[in-house]
């Protein structure tokens, strides 16, 4: 009886709910925590972050149009999602990270109840970030919260799972479409979390995962016009400075610094604005 | 009002794939029916699955840098700027004409397109708002989009953009008589309009979407030549099919080989679903390989679209500031 052939996958890209490979056509390899060889992924170009945002701006209006408690029943299903493959990610994260079995099998549950705890607060950030307003007048004055748009994520390089859980779900959870690029060295959690919100009934589109250089790709993405939020988690002092300045030529919103085993709600309100509406009061 | 006469047509080009008409090359004169009928006929039929594989091989042709910019411009400047619908008002309009004159306020550099495309009625207006800045006025008549009208009410839907002002008169060619085989009404339908147009330039749209096959395109494409048109023009805008690389191929196919054996140069709009700055720089590809550099000019190309212009200013501002444009940076239209 012949052998039978392997059949190793490829982590290919999330652009408006299709895998492409990279435009470019590139691949690189990627290493587990030993250095032994781990998996080829897709290597994002400038114009697969141009595709990404398109499809981020396409399906903005799409994902903040639901109601807010179909929004969570979504973020909810992607965790349902995440717990039927919890075996594959814990061994990707394992590996990826250099942790024990245990240790992975405890961070992709926190990563999906983190998730869970994102979906419940769809139908609720109205009710705490906004509010109304005393006004000298005969009418209601209402602050209500909508989202930034199209936030660009740089996850964290260090954290594969968790910490990019936390970056992608706090901007989806408040109406926001989502680029992100994954850590670079470890993308692959990433990768299957995007393969996962495939089948979540996610907008197209109101996901996008990068895998890539991020020296190359994150200048592409900060410097876009049409990005309205950057998350610079994965960038190191001097990076994240950089990144800034460029995201200030449109006026972005840049969220930098935030810990991602803090708790609160830092990154749910990073990329809201307040819309003001009035309203009369009844006869 | 002020006359804006027709661009000279130029058949001297410094290029190696220079046109060279045939010594004596003129129109022939078509006398009856038949003569136009064998004519046709004797049309090589077009290879289809060659004529598909040319334009698939030559939209895998990319242009960078400096060609890029220039091909960027190039195309706006060929741009016929067009609103073709029930609810267009003279304010929308003007503003689509402000647009065309100055396309992008904040880089002053842009070029001008070549024209704005509008109904008849709305000619004036167009006409009143464009004064003095080159950018001509083109109208579509002859009962557009179907062409489902009389022969004289056809003719008075002309005049009527003619006495308006319009540079540029965009006929619908009469499918029904066409694909019926009945040529000689379309040809005199042609000739009719030609003369209704006097000084304007005619353009006659095809319609290839309704013409289902390459070699109708071809035959279309000479009848409307034979019959004094100065424009062939892929599309209406308002069937399921529009212009498509392919078929604009078989187009300048057409024009070339006409200007080839007759001398005269006619050019090629095309209209129709060309939304993004990639879909018309391989337009051009396709221009210059198949009619030649001759062509690459607002006089002999055109773009009939809306939404085009806005997709090339993003990319003409990505090329200078090197950061990808956000879309609300210029005009919605």
């Amino acid at each position: 009886m012949s052998e039978r052939l392997d059949v190793r996958k490829t982590y290919k890209l999330l652009v408006g709910g299709a895998f492409p490979r990279s435009e470019s056509g590139r691949s690189y390899e990627v290493l587990d925590a030993k250095g032994r060889f781990l998996a080829n992924v897709a290597q994002a170009s400038r114009k697969d972050v141009r595709d990404a945002v398109v499809a981020a701006r396409s399906a903005q209006r799409a994902w903040w149009s639901l109601t807010p408690y179909n929004r969570g029943q979504v973020l909810y299903r992607l965790a349902e999602m995440a717990e039927a493959r919890g075996r594959e990610l814990a061994e990707q994260v394992g590996r990826a990270e250099g942790i024990r079995a245990t240790e992975a099998r405890a961070t992709v549950a926190r990563s999906i109840d983190r998730l869970v705890w994102y979906a419940g607060w769809c139908d609720k950030v109205a009710q705490v970030l906004g509010g109304q307003n005393p006004v000298a007048g005969p009418y209601f004055n209402f602050s209500v919260p909508v989202p930034s748009g199209v936030v660009g994520v740089l996850a964290d390089q260090a954290s594969s799972l968790e910490a990019f859980v936390d970056a992608v779900a706090a901007p989806l959870a408040a109406g926001n479409t989502v680029v992100a690029l994954a850590s670079e060295t470890r993308p692959i959690p990433a990768a299957l979390l995007g393969e996962m919100s495939a089948t979540s009934d996610l907008v197209p589109g109101a996901l996008n995962v990068l895998t890539g250089r991020t020296g190359e790709v994150a200048p592409v993405l900060a410097s876009h016009e049409d990005v309205d939020g950057l998350d610079l988690a994965g960038a190191d002092d001097v990076f994240a400075g950089e990144l800034a300045a460029l995201a200030a030529e449109t006026v972005t919103r840049v969220l930098r610094g935030a810990d991602p085993q803090d708790r609160g709600l830092k990154r749910l309100r990073a990329f809201v604005e307040t819309s003001t509406v009035w309203h009369t009061i009844g006869p | 009002m002020v006359e804006v006469s027709p661009a000279p047509l130029r058949l001297v080009v410094d290029d190696e794939r220079a046109l060279r008409p045939r010594p004596g090359a003129s129109v022939p004169v078509v006398e009856s029916e038949a003569q136009l009928r064998s004519l046709l006929r004797g049309l090589a039929g077009v290879d289809a699955v060659g004529a598909e594989a040319r334009a698939a091989k030559l939209a895998t042709r990319s242009l960078k840098r400096e060609t890029k910019r220039a091909a960027i411009d190039l195309a706006l400047s060929m741009v016929d700027l067009t609103t073709l619908e029930g609810a267009d008002t003279p304010g929308r309009v003007a503003s689509l004409c402000a647009k065309a004159r100055r396309p992008d306020p904040e880089e002053p550099d842009t070029p001008a397109v070549a024209a704005v495309c509008v109904y008849p009625d709305l000619v004036a207006t167009a006409r009143a708002h464009l004064v003095g800045s080159g950018v001509r006025v083109a109208s579509v008549a002859t009962a557009f989009p179907s062409g489902r009208a009389s022969r004289a009410v056809k003719l008075l839907d002309v005049a009527d953009a003619v006495a308006a002002g319009a540079d540029e008169v965009d006929m619908v060619l009469d499918r029904g008589a066409f694909l019926s085989g009945r040529l000689g009404e379309v040809f005199d339908e042609v000739v009719a309009v030609r003369e209704a147009c006097g000084p304007a330039h005619l353009k006659v749209i095809l319609e290839v979407g309704e013409l289902v096959t390459y070699d109708n395109v071809r035959r279309a494409s000479w009848l409307a030549m034979l019959a004094g048109a100065d424009f062939i023009k892929t599309s209406t805008g308002k069937v399921a099919v529009s212009a498509t690389l392919p078929t604009a191929l078989v187009m300048l196919e057409a024009v070339r080989d006409f200007a080839e054996s007759t001398g005269r140069l006619v050019g090629v709009k095309a209209a129709g679903g060309i939304r993004t700055t990639k879909e018309a720089l391989r337009y051009l590809v396709v221009v210059n390989e198949t009619a030649g550099s001759a062509w690459l000019d607002p006089a002999l190309f055109r773009f009939g679209a809306s939404s085009l212009v806005n997709d090339l200013l993003l990319q003409r501002r990505k090329q200078r500031s090197g950061a990808y444009a956000r879309p609300d940076r210029v005009s919605v239209d």
